[in-house]
Formats: structure tokens, C-alpha cells, sequence
């Protein structure tokens, strides 16, 4: 297993965060418009995603009633692009969670028995890192067909052994010498132990990895779309928002620059509160 | 030979041994093998057959040994498409993939690890920002945008380059420039910060106070300390030569390995995807088991570290 | 005659380090064959060198380890297997004090929470009793009760040693082992929390078992003392007899370093030699490459823990000579 590739180095954007913290600041509201548009998606969408309008096909932006233009079935873009941040928000967050608590979990296991367990959850590893992600997602799409459950669950397989590496590490530190020996030794029970003590210890530093993790599910997620064999018509994400847009790449850009716009601001926003958190958030990993 | 490469080995195998069971396991839960690898409409003769030859009347665990000594002999079954053994389609596919993936990895060491050391040794300055600033982008804007952007700007405006297929050399320009982009952003911020990591120890301090010329603490201390962890990292884009470009040959219609893999998905050409599976897992663990051997010899302290681990 | 409490019988600990680059396991005997009484109500105090084994003796005396070989018992038991349920209600009475209390703390946790933690564990109490009983606590060890909603890192080393002997006397124990309590704080603040120690211990009748690299301390709060070279006791025997007449060559020369006012160190015995390494164990007496009275026979038997001329000692010399050894 290869080591200390997941987690960049800190401490990398350090002048950065001194120079623009009003960088931070969009890319924190930025979140928040996108959060807003996921939860009342049903509110603010103009038009029904599927609402066509053959005599408005292919509008360009700007076109009164339809501000970001239309498709090439006369579909709203704005409509269908918030429907879309809504699905690949709820994949992302869906599966970001679930590898978190998967891995976080396969790394307590680990630290707290060793042995075998410990070599089967690093074996698990192995094999995880040898292959790749999008090959592995591939692969289980073409024997199983795509559904909405089975990405969420693909996704959420995603970078679990990052959260087991940390979760896993940090656990035997806090072990071998130190608050979580003294506790043991207090007689309190391992789930006592792990819940109480080494979760809170180490969350800050799993939270980091979750912002880490997000944007790369969102790209995981969207090329996968883009591809086709993600998130299926008549359902709409941002990566199958781009993919179907490429086919009028000449002709209507603006079906496919949306999406990736959206895409590009969110993942490029995370990244940045990411790394100004963990230089906030976590004086262990300096 | 050393401990530690023997552990790597049987690491390594063990890595291949659960990727095919993964995908021997895979293969069961998704339904009859013979129905799934053969397609709906396969003869039933030809259905009996291969019923037959993999054993499928078999208990589940003599299957599996049947099917180990089947993906051995690197017989993973016949593409329901072409009627061609899936090895040889994935094979045949590798060469115009590595025309892309390998060039792609040059420009991603030639330029990302130069522009993070330089901007390590030149901490706050202008240049320093403006890699940061483009190592962020290099690696949050995805590939397939990146591609689409540039085949707008350079083939649909300019008119400069084609923009997809495969006839001169011009067509592998933009799927290159699409590849390494984003790799470059990750070495660049990689390198960056493994360098001033390591431009912060006191073994650095130490050789300065020395009086060593600055160029010599740089080339002879910094640098060789901090290809340690760089190493790791360029070993993940070596073992991606092979799968790595899923997207861009998709984008640009580069008939290589990642195409295949999309079109053999979406066909639910099952055999093709099982071979495609297992070579790139081989791959990848091959391309790691060279990094980690490269990684020890790197530095010698980790050698016994690692046999141990 | 006091009551024994806890008795260890032939422990042995080894351990088996990592494999080198040639693959040969090897194995270190932390602790070789050590017999030890602690008597209700006293302090023994535990000293040595670091490497002598005297931590890992500690941790096996407190069941935290599973001996290699021999036993403990406890009020004539056995200890129960490590993290078994009857181990761990049996936490209540025996409890572990740190030498680093920075590390021993759980930083997101207030100190107040840590101390009142083991009436949690071992359902002793809560709400506002807990509250009521970690303020007394609290005051106990010296600490303001405006502390109690402080982290460990804002209080200072000596601070957070009350903190960790607080939560340690929190269930009541009737066993504490101190494991170099004092080593990591500042000279200045040592002696306050030795005298702490000793005030609880004469308090509430405690019995402590006091692990220590450091002469003078020892000498301040122990009743009996147990010097050990190596994973073995040397020399065992009350702390004021000890101190004044040392007859073990290793004692003699640890008593020997320790600076007495108005005398130069012109009696100082001086050890030769490397220090004790327990993965390459001298035969015979294991300290007989650094003993300025070892002879050949020295190298070829190792000396038991025996009773000559009225102390408990391992050392040829004493037993055949009868002299004492210079």
C-alpha cells in the first residue's frame, strides 16, 4: 500500500489564506447558493425538467423566459441545471458520507484488533488502490445496469480507505501511550473508548478529508454521466447535462457551459474551504 | 533478493488473486454467466458448450478454481461484438492509449514537478501564486469540461486542430494537453509542498549553516529527500498509463483501451470487460510493485520497515 | 505485621522486536523472573535505570499486561484476562498514574469531565453528585474550582498531574502505580506534587507502587524499595536501610551518585560500561561487565534474590563471601 499520497501536504495555501480570505468567503457563499438551489429545487425551477417546447428549441442564453437558453428538445437549461445540482449534490453528499463511516469504521476495526483484521481491511486497501476507481465503477455498471441506489452505493466506496489509513493510524496513536490507553485503563469500554474519545479527536481531521473526498465524488459522478452510464434520462445530472450538451458543442455551447461552470465553481470552492479548514481546523496534521 | 521486495511480490499477487475473485464474484451475482457472457441471443449449443468448458455444473468452488486456470492461460472468453477473443481486442487497444497516456506523463513530470519546486524555492512570490492558483484549477476543472473547452476554442473557433480521431499526429495534441493538465496541477502542488516540508528540516538548517552554496543544499539535500513522497505519487499516474484516459479517448474518438471500456460497458460486452478488469488491475499492481521497489532503493531506511509492515 | 495485597510470582515479560533486514525474530525479556509482596497501606518504591523493566513491571503488577510467565494476585486471585469484564470492574481499585500528563488527557475534553469520567464508567454517580464529587475531588488535588471547565491545554504540568492523580483516586482505588509521576514536570513543582502523593496516600490509606529513575524522590516518599538492573530485582529492602546501607554494587553505586550536601563526590562510585540494554543480556550476573567486584564466576551463574546477612540481594559476592562487596 502506498503511503501519505491522499492527504496534500497543509500549510499550502497558508499565504493564501492571509492574502484573500475573501476568497474564502465566495467560495463559502458560492456553497451556500448551491446547498439553497439542492434543497428547493422544486421551488425555484422555472419549468417541469421534461417540459418541451419544440417551437423554443435550442434558444440561446438570454432568450426572455428561458435565461440560459434551451436543448435541443426545447427544455429549459435553467430548469434542468437546477434539477441537476440538486441529483449530483444528493450522489456526492450520499456517498461521501457512507465512505466516511464505512472507512472510518474499517479503521477503528483495524486499530483496535490488529492481526488478521487488521491485514484484511489493508489487503482491502491493496486492492482498492490497485485498481481504478472509474474502472472498478465501470466494470459493476456493465453487470448490473445503472440505477440511482447503485451509484450512491459505488460512490460511496470512494475513498474509504483514506478515512481507514487516518482513522486507522490515529486510533493506535491514541492507543499505544496515550488519552485512549489512559481511558482504557480507566476501565471504560471500547465502543466507549472509540465513540467518546478517539472519534472527537480525529473528526476534525476526517472532516477534512470529506472536503477532499466531495469534489472528487462530484467529478467521479459526473464523468461517469458524461460517459452515459451514470445517472440515466430521464433523470438529469451535471455530467450527463455536459455529455448530452457535447452533441451541440458548435451549435448551442451554452447547454454544456452551465454544467461545467456549476461543476468548476463547486468542486474548485470546496477544495478551497478544504484547505483553509484543515490549516484552521487541525494543529495535528501540520 | 531483499526481504522487502519478496513481501511486495506476495503482496502483489494476493492483489490480482482478489481482483479476479472480485470480478469472479461479480460475474455470479449478476446472473448466469453463460447467459451474461455470450449475450441474449447466443445459439444454445454455443450456450451448452461454454456451460461445459467453464464448468458451470460444477459446486461454486470448483468454478472458481476452473475459473483462476481459465484467467491464467489468459483466456477470458470471446467478445460477443466482434466474435474475437476479448484478450486480443483489449491488447490490440493498448498501443494507441499509451500514444496518449505516455507523452501525457512527460509533460506531467517535465513541467508539474519544476513548476512546484521552483515555486517551493520562491515561497510568496508572483510566480509562486500563479502556480498555486493554476495547480487548483489544473486539478478541479474535470478533463471531460477541459477537453470539450479546448476543442471549442482550438477546432470549432480557430479551426487549428481536429477534433477527434485518429490520423496524424495533430489529433493526439488536444487529448494530450487534456491528460496532463490536470496531472500536472497535482504534481505541481505536490512537489510544491513536499519540497518545503523538507526545506524546513533541520538537516537543511544544518547544511546551510555549514556554509554548502545554496545550489548544492537544494540539489544535494532537498531535492533527494523530497522525491520520496513524489515518487508514490508519480507510481499512481504509471500504473494509470493504462486506464487513464476513460474520458479523453471518449471525448476526442481515440480508439484506445479507455473507449473500449465505454463502449464494451455499454454494450454490456461482458467478456471484454472482465479482460479489460484484470489487465489494467495487472497493471497498476505491476506498475506499484516497481515504485515501491524504486521507493526502497530510494531510501534505504524503509526498506526493513516496509518488509515488517 | 502488614497484610499482603498484591503479590507477583516468577513474572517474566518478553517481547519480540521487529524483524531486521535479515528476517530473524528476536525476542527481549523486558522483565526476567521477579517475585515482589506489596503490603497493604505502604509505598514501595520501584527504581532503575531506563530499560530495567521497572514500566513494564508496573503495567503487569496493574493486569494492563498479560505476563509471559508467572503470575499476579490480587488479595490471593488471579488478575482477570485483560479487557475482559471482570478486568475492567476491577479498574475501580487499581489505577495508573502517568509520567506524561499531556498525553494521558483528552484534549476535547474538559478537566472536569475527565475527572468525573470514571464515575460514568463504573456507575458510581451522576448528575449533579458526579458534579458534587469532582468538586471535591478537585479540591483534594489542589486544583480552583474555576479550573474545572479549563482543557488540559490550558493548565501547566503540574496542573495536569493533579488532574490525572484526581481522576485516578476518582473510583476510590486501593491500588495506585505511579509510573515516574514527577519525571516530566519542572524540579520546582516535583516536590509539591510528591507531597501530594503522600498526603493522599497516608489520607485515605492507600497503597502505591512508585516507579522512579530518580533517587531523591524515591528516598522522599517510599516505605520499601526494590532496585532492579535488567528485568530482575537486585536488591529489595526498606527505603531508609537501603538509602544508608546499600550492599548491592548497582545500589552502591546509584546511592553513591546522589549529591549530598556539604560532601564533594570524592565517594562516587562511577559504572563503567554501557548501559543496561536488554536485548544483548550479559550471562552469568548481568551486571557483571560494569561491577568493580565482579570475578569470572560472575559471567558464568546468575545470582538469585536471596536473603544474605539480613537483606533480600542477588549478588555472588554477598553470598560467598559474606563480605561486603566494594
Amino acid at each position: 500500500m502506498s503511503l501519505a499520497i491522499a492527504a496534500p501536504k497543509p500549510g499550502i495555501f497558508t499565504r493564501l489564506r492571509l492574502k484573500v480570505p475573501f476568497l474564502i468567503a465566495v467560495a463559502i457563499v458560492w456553497l451556500l447558493i448551491i446547498v439553497f438551489v439542492a434543497v428547493f429545487a422544486d421551488v425555484i425551477r422555472p419549468y417541469p425538467i421534461s417540459q418541451m417546447n419544440l417551437a423554443h428549441r435550442l434558444a440561446p442564453m438570454g432568450t426572455p423566459g428561458y435565461w440560459l437558453g434551451t436543448d435541443e428538445l426545447g427544455r429549459d437549461v435553467l430548469s434542468r441545471l437546477i434539477q441537476s445540482i440538486r441529483v449530483s449534490l444528493v450522489i456526492a453528499f450520499g456517498a461521501t458520507i457512507l465512505s466516511a463511516v464505512f472507512g472510518t469504521a474499517l479503521g477503528f476495526l483495524a486499530a483496535q484488533f490488529r492481526g488478521w483484521v487488521e491485514h484484511v481491511v489493508v489487503a482491502m486497501a491493496d486492492f482498492q488502490a490497485a485498481l481504478p476507481f472509474m474502472i472498478m465503477s465501470l466494470a459493476v455498471l456493465a453487470f448490473f445496469g445503472s440505477s440511482m441506489v447503485l451509484l450512491v452505493c459505488l460512490m460511496g466506496f470512494y475513498g474509504w480507505e483514506r478515512y481507514a489509513r487516518i482513522a486507522r493510524g490515529l486510533a493506535i496513536s491514541a492507543s499505544a501511550q496515550g488519552y485512549a490507553s489512559a481511558v482504557v485503563q480507566l476501565g471504560a469500554k471500547p465502543s466507549r473508548v472509540y465513540l467518546r474519545h478517539i472519534l472527537p479527536n480525529v473528526a476534525s481531521t476526517l472532516i477534512v478529508s470529506m472536503t477532499l473526498t466531495f469534489p472528487e465524488v462530484i467529478l467521479m459522478e459526473s464523468g461517469l454521466s458524461f460517459l452515459g452510464l451514470g445517472v440515466q434520462p430521464p433523470e438529469s445530472s451535471l455530467g450527463n447535462m455536459v455529455g448530452f450538451g457535447r452533441e451541440y458543442l458548435t451549435r448551442a455551447p451554452w447547454i454544456m457551459l452551465a454544467p461545467s461552470l456549476v461543476i468548476v465553481m463547486t468542486t474548485l470552492s470546496i477544495s478551497l474551504l478544504g484547505d483553509w479548514l484543515r490549516d484552521r481546523l487541525d494543529p495535528t496534521i501540520r | 533478493m531483499p526481504k522487502f521486495i519478496l513481501a511486495k511480490l506476495a503482496r502483489a499477487f494476493l492483489t490480482i488473486m482478489m481482483v479476479m475473485t472480485f470480478a469472479f464474484i461479480v460475474l455470479r451475482l449478476s446472473g448466469d454467466p453463460a447467459q451474461v457472457l455470450l449475450g441474449p441471443d447466443a445459439p444454445l449449443d454455443a450456450v451448452i458448450a461454454f456451460r461445459e468448458r467453464w464448468g458451470l455444473n460444477d459446486p461454486i468452488w470448483k468454478q472458481y478454481l476452473a475459473y483462476l486456470t481459465q484467467i491464467m492461460r489468459l483466456d477470458f472468453g470471446v467478445s460477443m461484438r466482434s466474435q474475437t477473443p476479448a484478450i486480443n481486442l483489449v491488447l490490440e487497444r493498448v498501443p494507441a492509449t499509451l500514444a496518449l497516456t505516455i507523452p501525457a506523463l512527460i509533460l506531467k513530470l517535465g513541467i508539474g514537478i519544476p513548476a512546484g519546486v521552483y515555486a517551493a524555492l520562491h515561497r510568496g512570490s508572483l510566480a509562486d501564486r500563479g502556480v498555486i492558483m493554476l495547480s487548483i484549477f489544473g486539478f478541479t476543472i474535470p478533463s471531460f469540461v477541459l477537453g470539450l473547452v479546448l476543442v471549442l476554442i482550438f477546432a470549432v473557433s480557430l479551426t487549428w486542430l481536429p477534433s477527434g480521431g485518429q490520423d496524424t499526429y495533430w489529433h493526439a495534441v488536444l487529448p494530450i494537453i487534456t491528460l496532463s493538465i490536470g496531472g500536472i496541477g497535482i504534481l505541481a502542488r505536490f512537489s510544491r509542498s513536499a519540497m518545503i516540508e523538507v526545506l524546513g528540516q533541520p538537516y537543511i538548517r544544518t547544511a546551510m549553516s555549514k556554509g554548502l552554496p545554496w545550489r548544492d543544499v537544494v540539489w544535494k539535500h532537498a531535492l533527494p529527500n523530497a522525491a520520496v513522497p513524489i515518487v508514490t505519487l508519480v507510481g499512481f499516474m504509471v500504473g494509470a498509463l493504462i486506464a487513464g484516459a476513460v474520458v479523453v479517448e471518449s471525448i476526442f474518438a481515440w480508439p484506445g483501451v479507455g473507449r473500449l471500456i465505454v463502449i464494451s460497458v455499454a454494450n454490456r460486452d461482458l467478456a471484454v470487460v472482465q479482460a479489460l478488469l484484470l489487465v489494467i488491475a495487472a497493471s497498476m499492481v505491476i506498475a506499484n510493485l516497481l515504485v515501491d521497489v524504486a521507493y526502497g532503493l530510494l531510501d534505504p531506511r524503509l526498506r526493513s520497515k516496509r518488509a515488517a509492515h | 505485621m502488614t497484610a499482603l495485597l498484591l503479590e507477583a510470582r516468577g513474572l517474566v515479560q518478553q517481547y519480540d522486536t521487529s524483524r531486521g533486514l535479515f528476517g530473524r525474530a528476536t525476542s527481549v525479556r523486558a522483565v526476567d523472573g521477579v517475585d515482589l509482596q506489596v503490603n497493604r497501606g505502604e509505598i514501595l518504591g520501584i527504581v532503575g535505570e531506563s530499560g530495567s523493566g521497572k514500566s513494564t513491571l508496573g503495567r503487569m503488577l496493574l493486569g494492563l499486561e498479560r505476563p509471559h510467565d508467572g503470575q499476579v494476585l490480587w488479595q490471593g486471585q488471579p488478575l482477570p484476562a485483560p479487557y475482559s469484564a471482570a478486568w475492567r470492574s476491577l479498574r475501580a481499585q487499581m489505577q495508573l498514574i502517568f509520567q506524561d500528563p499531556l498525553a494521558a488527557l483528552d484534549r476535547r475534553m474538559t478537566i472536569a469531565d475527565q475527572i468525573g469520567e470514571p464515575f460514568i464508567i463504573h456507575g458510581l454517580a451522576k448528575g449533579a453528585e458526579a458534579m458534587a464529587k469532582v468538586a471535591g475531588l478537585m479540591a483534594r488535588v489542589g486544583l480552583r474550582p474555576d479550573q474545572a471547565g479549563r482543557y488540559p491545554h490550558e493548565l501547566s504540568g503540574g496542573q495536569r498531574q493533579r488532574v490525572v492523580i484526581a481522576r485516578a483516586l476518582a473510583s476510590s482505588p486501593r491500588f495506585i502505580v505511579c509510573d515516574e509521576p514527577v519525571s516530566a514536570l519542572d524540579v520546582s513543582i516535583q516536590a509539591q506534587v510528591v507531597n501530594l502523593l503522600r498526603d493522599l496516600q497516608e489520607q485515605s490509606d492507600l497503597t502505591m507502587v512508585f516507579i522512579s529513575h530518580d533517587l531523591k524522590v524515591v528516598r522522599n516518599i517510599c516505605d520499601r524499595v526494590a532496585v532492579m538492573y535488567l528485568g530482575r530485582i537486585v536488591e529489595e529492602g526498606p527505603s531508609d536501610v537501603i538509602f544508608s546501607d546499600p550492599r548491592h554494587p548497582y545500589t552502591q553505586a546509584l546511592v553513591s551518585s546522589i549529591p549530598k550536601a556539604g560532601t564533594g563526590l570524592s565517594h562516587r562510585v562511577i559504572l563503567q560500561g554501557e548501559p543496561p540494554n536488554p536485548a544483548a543480556r550479559p550471562t552469568g550476573c548481568a551486571f557483571h561487565p560494569r561491577c568493580g567486584a565482579a570475578d569470572r564466576a560472575c559471567a558464568l551463574e546468575v545470582p538469585v534474590l536471596e536473603l544474605n546477612r539480613g537483606r533480600l540481594t542477588a549478588c555472588l559476592k554477598l553470598r560467598a563471601t559474606g563480605a561486603q562487596a566494594a
